[in-house]
């Protein structure tokens, strides 16, 4: 039995009273419901898993308990009574300490400067007694933190843990983590479940937002799960405890994806035999430097065919982007060199490389991909500014332009109001048909997909996924990198993982592939 | 000769130095504090102005210099308030607002100035000085360090004052996080609204001051428009000086040398136009940037208002 | 801190019908007309507590400035460096670049024009004296900025501080030249020699407006042309609102950042020959009539839409030489139309702020 399904058993009988509890709570924000009459009961040495895909409400939900948000309507209650939850400073001082999914420290300060941070303005900073405190805390769960160390300078596992000893230390009563294991190793993942594990036995009430199901099951007492803002079904400890893990896994994507749906995401994946050809995207060797906290690439080299997805497998920050970026020409490289159709296209710009017909999907779509306060019209073309027939001697021909964008938008099943809309008020799913009709239009050859999915709901991930496939069935070369390895097992050939700028390792994509490519990871990492 | 000659040089410079750099010391601390906290302010020179015109007003009907000093604060803190609610409470462009208001209080004080005093412009008293026993008997740095108004050694103590907060205090960490990292410092409890307004409003006392002091001590008189960019110095020494309160000083006082060089030349009987002396700080910095260009960093969230749970 | 306004402005794309439009119209009539009659009523507010009838003032500013035929003839001489100068800032503004150091950029183009101008007119026809003097301040002005742009382009310091630096230093550098360069040795008067009035920039008509306000309006009708309807003026506009993006499209980032550096000053230095070689023939020493800091918030309330600076520009000339003259004879300094300036400036942006939070508010 896990530790969890241990804990489970002896607390089934005994359900405590609830520490913090949301009553139909509801948050609209311009256009959407992002929370629609959720319930949501947080008790005493319970994990309290919160499960849902991207868009399900579930960060809403975190910044309502967290204070940075009030809701429109329905009541939070605080051991029985209704109680709201004005400001971060409030929820604090009701006990609810948060970890955030996007690390929330200030990287100029020391570690005991952030731990520090919110103390009375006019006092000086009590190091040593912080020091006494935080051994105190770190001794009883087990954590290591290096009170003098530059936050900045920390790797994203390590801030997790600063930030988890700054919400004990506020006594908080019940800690949420808000997909804390997104940027983990698995070692570090087991490692966050048996310190979630420690904080419920001390009496803690513990929610853990996730949307990986195998880590639900094994750390959580309590699962809830949400869909399009509502909470559509909740398994008790009770309940969780007389499933195993397939059981478990085929209720709750029951409830995640809808009744019968099965896993929506994988598809199976269907072996092809390519016919054999000279490589159409070749690296050789490629380097790249690295930076203050950021891995470089080093020394990596692939071929990829005619028709064929190369996956590129590994846990996020492991040099993914910068490969990308390397090979589109955003990023200078070191040594090495990119190839396409076996000609090197080193010296060339990105304008360049994109006409010769290498293209780069990026996974910051609205930061990088796209300038938000442009209509889409001009998104589409933005990696071709000044090109006919759209230009004309630098002058702009707005009815060309106009045509180009009107095809590809029904093309890409774009749904907009219009041409002329700012791409910033498009959802995430239409913004990336804009990304794809803009990168597969007009000579593709050899495309790079950096997460071509993530953040998408499950019509727009199959979609982007049949696309991928569609472009490879027609001899396009795919490198695909991505963190999902469903993904990658459904659509690549080959899957290559990446682990500290280096590839750890290329396997083909047959029957035990999962488990080779999840040997590389482990043994890559630790 | 040739002695005495450069003895009443140094002195001259000395002093000048002071004087000059006091006001752009102040402007340059108080901008520190603004961009440590996340907001550029460019309306310092319009919150110079003002401390200037209401230092000068106050000091002229009470006979009080510190009174002068006082009202030098209220009026930079006023000016301040206002960019303190459209800036960091609305979140309006900074730039925009500040020179707006930095316009709107050149036209202000030139025009109340004009209604009170028409075309005089009269001067105070000479303000007295407390001399530091011993130390004011120093020859040259003597009398043109020592033998000063106390509001001189106030302002260079701000230098110890700032740094020690930066440094020393859970405010100084408040600030810092308020610039580099908002959200932290949201979360951890401290309102990000509330630290910047009163890093900008104290700001706005600092600027005042200096203004009231270029008014009151260095001038003793109004003039319209005569804070002549100091505030802009002060931008460019705060961003020079990248958090450190003791490069402000060293900064003002280089600043404070070149603009008094002429006066001082004038004394050694050196006759250079003031425009090449006043090109010369100007061109120091410049030729800073070139070579250490790269390092000239800024907080993360400078310019940026902050509003809770945005992404 | 993005400076690209004008982009999200609405195009009339969804819908189009005829209500909607003129719902929108009164709505961009009441957020720009608005805020100018409540800064009048506050700016008379002012004046009445100076004891000066704000409906006299306001009276005579608009006779001098705008009915009054020699007033009028002034108010369109005095657009022609402030348009020049708008068209700077609308280059740099919507590329993301905060030019700050148009006047240094200016008034050592000035003083370039100014000293060239006298000593060529001996020896070459006056039209092509004329135009050397504006090519030879287009490059003094550009030659201003390439510091600060190179520190901009590759090694990314702030710009706002390098051009406010080479503004000051401009200031006294051209003092320095007038005074001990170019000096005229003909008067007592610190100042170039001065070209004849027969040589200047010729008269439109039989008025005494200066041709520069022609050369004026074709740089702002350019510029926003440009930057609108051109591949160029794109590509400036995406580096100016997302440079990530800029540089994921492939455009050379560091290129540009030079180029809308040297356009930007080169028209401030445009504006600079245009106001010695249009109005005054000489520069005198220690002049420096400071148009850049009034003209930056003129462009935003334009919002970067170099029609609309067109009629601010005009506005504002009204008011600075209505001003003028009012104060000889009214006894208010023309400083009052800096006051009215900045109350102006500082409403647009509240009621800009509040009109933006009532349409997220009824979007919800």
């Amino acid at each position: 039995m896990t530790p969890a399904a241990t804990a489970r058993a002896a607390r089934a009988a005994a359900p405590a009273v609830p520490l913090v509890e949301l009553v139909e709570v509801t948050k609209r924000f311009p256009g959407v419901v992002a929370n629609d009459r959720v319930d949501l009961a947080l008790r005493p040495g319970e994990v309290h898993v919160l499960l849902g895909e991207n868009g399900a409400g579930k960060s809403t939900l975190i910044g309502i308990l967290s204070g940075l948000q009030e809701p429109d309507e329905g009541e939070i209650r605080v051991d029985g009574r209704p109680q709201r939850i004005t400001s971060p400073r409030h929820a604090l001082a009701l006990g609810i300490g948060t970890v955030f999914q996007h690390v929330m420290l200030v990287p100029t300060l020391t570690v005991a400067e952030n731990l520090i941070l919110g103390a009375p303005w006019w006092r000086r900073p009590d190091k040593a007694g912080l020091a006494a405190k935080v051994a105190a805390i770190t001794d009883s769960f087990g954590l290591a933190v290096d009170l003098e160390a530059v936050t900045g300078e920390l790797s994203l596992g390590e801030q997790q843990q600063v930030e988890i000893v700054r919400a004990l230390l506020r006594d908080s009563r019940v800690l949420i983590l808000d997909e804390a294991t997104s940027m983990l190793t698995p070692k570090g993942i087991d490692e966050l479940g048996a310190l979630m594990r420690r904080l419920v036995a001390r009496g803690l009430a513990v929610i853990f937002i996730t949307h990986k199901l195998g880590e639900a099951f094994r750390f959580g007492d309590r699962i809830s799960v949400l869909r399009l803002g509502r909470k559509v079904g909740e398994i008790p400890p009770e309940r969780l405890n007389a499933l195993d893990e397939a059981a478990a896994t085929e209720e709750i994507v029951r409830l995640m994806f809808g009744a019968g749906a099965g896993d929506p995401d994988a598809e199976p994946h269907v072996a092809r035999t390519l016919a054999p050809a000279a490589p159409l995207l070749s690296v050789r060797n490629l380097t790249v430097s690295g930076g203050a906290g950021i891995v470089g690439v080093e020394d990596v080299s692939f071929d990829i065919a005619p028709g064929e997805i190369l996956g590129i497998a590994g846990i996020d920050g492991n040099g993914q982007k910068q490969l990308a970026e390397a090979i589109a020409g955003q990023r200078v490289a070191s040594a090495g060199s990119v190839l396409v159709d076996g000609k090197p296209v080193d010296h060339f710009d990105v304008g360049a490389r994109t006409r010769a017909g290498l293209r780069y999907l990026t996974d910051d779509r609205l930061s990088e991909g796209t300038v938000g306060t442009f209509p889409i019209s001009l998104n589409l073309l933005l990696k071709r500014i000044g090109a006919a027939p759209y230009w004309s001697g630098g002058l702009e021909r707005p009815g060309e332009i106009a045509t180009h964008a009107e095809e590809l938008v029904k093309r890409y099943d774009v749904r907009t109001p219009s041409i002329e809309t700012p791409i910033g008020k498009l959802s995430g799913g239409n913004i990336q048909k804009v990304l794809l009709a803009r990168e597969l239009a007009d000579g593709a050859r050899v495309v790079v997909f950096n997460k071509p999915t993530y953040g998408l709901d499950v019509q727009n991930i199959r979609a982007s996924r049949r696309r991928i496939r569609d472009i490879a069935g027609q001899g396009i070369a795919v490198l695909l990198i991505s963190t999902e390895l469903d993904e990658l097992i459904e659509l690549s050939d080959r899957i290559a993982v990446m682990a500290r700028g280096r590839l750890a390792g290329i396997v083909g994509n047959d029957e035990g592939a999962r488990l080779r490519v999840g040997e590389l990871m482990i043994g890559a990492v630790s | 000769m040739q002695g005495l000659l450069t003895d009443a040089f140094l002195t001259s410079l000395v002093f000048g130095a002071i004087s000059a750099g006091i006001p752009l010391l102040l402007a340059g601390l108080g901008e520190q504090l603004s961009e440590k906290a996340g907001v550029l302010n460019i309306g310092i020179e319009g919150m110079m102005l003002a401390g200037a015109y209401v230092g000068f007003v106050a000091a002229f009907y009470s006979s009080s210099l510190w009174l002068g000093f006082a009202g030098g604060a209220a009026g930079g803190a006023a000016v301040a308030l206002v960019m303190a609610l459209l800036c960091v409470r609305h979140g309006l462009n900074q730039i925009v607002v500040g020179i707006a208001l930095t316009l709107g209080v050149e036209g202000l004080t030139a025009l109340l100035h004009h209604f009170q005093f028409g075309r005089t412009y009269p001067r105070l008293d000479a303000a007295t000085s407390l001399p530091i026993p011993v130390l004011s008997e120093l020859p040259i740095l003597g009398p043109a360090l020592f033998d000063r108004h106390p509001i001189v050694y106030g302002a260079i103590a701000m230098v110890a004052v700032m740094a020690f907060v930066y440094r020393r205090t859970n405010l100084g960490l408040d600030l810092q996080a308020a610039g580099d990292q908002p959200a932290a410092l949201d979360v951890a409890g401290v309102d990000v609204v509330t630290t910047r307004t009163a890093a900008v409003i104290a700001t706005g006392v600092m600027a005042g001051v200096g203004g009231a002091f270029m008014a009151n001590i260095g001038a003793g008189l109004f003039i319209p428009f005569m804070t002549g960019g100091a505030g802009f110095i002060g931008i460019v020494l705060a961003m020079l000086a990248r958090g450190r309160p003791l490069w402000v000083l060293a900064g003002a006082l280089i600043f404070g040398a070149c603009l008094s060089m002429t006066t001082a030349l004038q004394v050694a009987g050196v006759n250079i136009p003031t425009d090449v002396i006043q090109m010369l700080p100007f061109a120091a910095v410049m030729a800073v940037l070139v070579i250490f260009g790269r390092r000239a960093s800024l907080p993360a969230a400078l310019g940026l208002p902050y509003v809770r749970g945005a992404r | 801190m993005s400076v690209e306004t004008a982009d999200t402005a609405p195009r009339g794309a969804d819908g189009g019908r005829r209500g909607e439009r003129s719902a929108a119209l009164t709505r961009i009539l009441l957020l720009s007309v608005a805020p100018i009659l409540a800064a009048l009523v506050i700016a008379g507010g002012i004046l009445l507590a100076l004891g000066v009838d704000p409906l006299a003032y306001y009276g005579f500013v608009l006779e001098r400035g705008l009915f009054n035929g020699l007033g009028l003839q002034q108010t369109l001489t005095r657009m022609a460096p402030l348009l020049l100068l708008a068209a700077s800032l609308i280059v740099a503004f919507r590329a993301g670049i905060w030019n700050l150091g148009i006047d240094g950029q200016f008034l050592l183009a000035a003083v370039a024009a100014g000293a060239l101008a006298p000593a060529l007119i001996g020896s070459l026809p006056g039209w092509l004296t004329l135009v050397l003097c504006f090519v030879a301040a287009a490059a003094v002005g550009a030659l201003w900025s390439v510091v600060p742009a190179l520190l901009r382009a590759y090694q990314g310091v702030n710009e706002i501080i390098t051009t406010l630096m080479m503004t000051f230093l401009g200031v006294s550098f051209a003092n320095v030249l007038v005074k001990l360069l170019f000096l005229d040795p003909g008067t007592t008067v610190p100042q170039t020699r001065t070209l004849p009035v027969a040589d200047r920039l010729p008269r439109l008509l039989d008025t005494t407006v200066s041709s520069g306000l022609l050369i004026g309006l074709v740089a702002v009708i350019a510029v926003h042309l440009m930057m609108t309807k051109t591949a160029f003026g794109l590509k400036l506009r995406v580096v100016g609102a997302n440079p990530r993006a800029a540089v994921h499209a492939g455009l050379p980032v560091a290129k540009l950042t030079v180029a809308v550096f040297a356009i930007s000053a080169a028209l401030a230095g445009l504006a600079g020959a245009v106001e010695i070689l249009g109005v005054h023939g000489n520069v005198r020493a220690d002049w420096n009539p400071a148009y850049g800091l009034a003209v930056v918030p003129l462009v935003f309330l334009a919002r970067l839409n170099g029609f609309a600076a067109i009629a601010y520009v005009f506005a504002f000339s009204v008011l600075s030489i209505g001003g003028e003259s009012a104060a000889r004879r009214l006894g208010v300094p023309h400083f009052f139309t800096l006051v009215l300036m900045a109350i102006i400036l500082i409403l647009l942006a509240v009621v800009e702020y509040v009109d933006h939070k009532r349409r997220a508010a009824g979007k919800a």
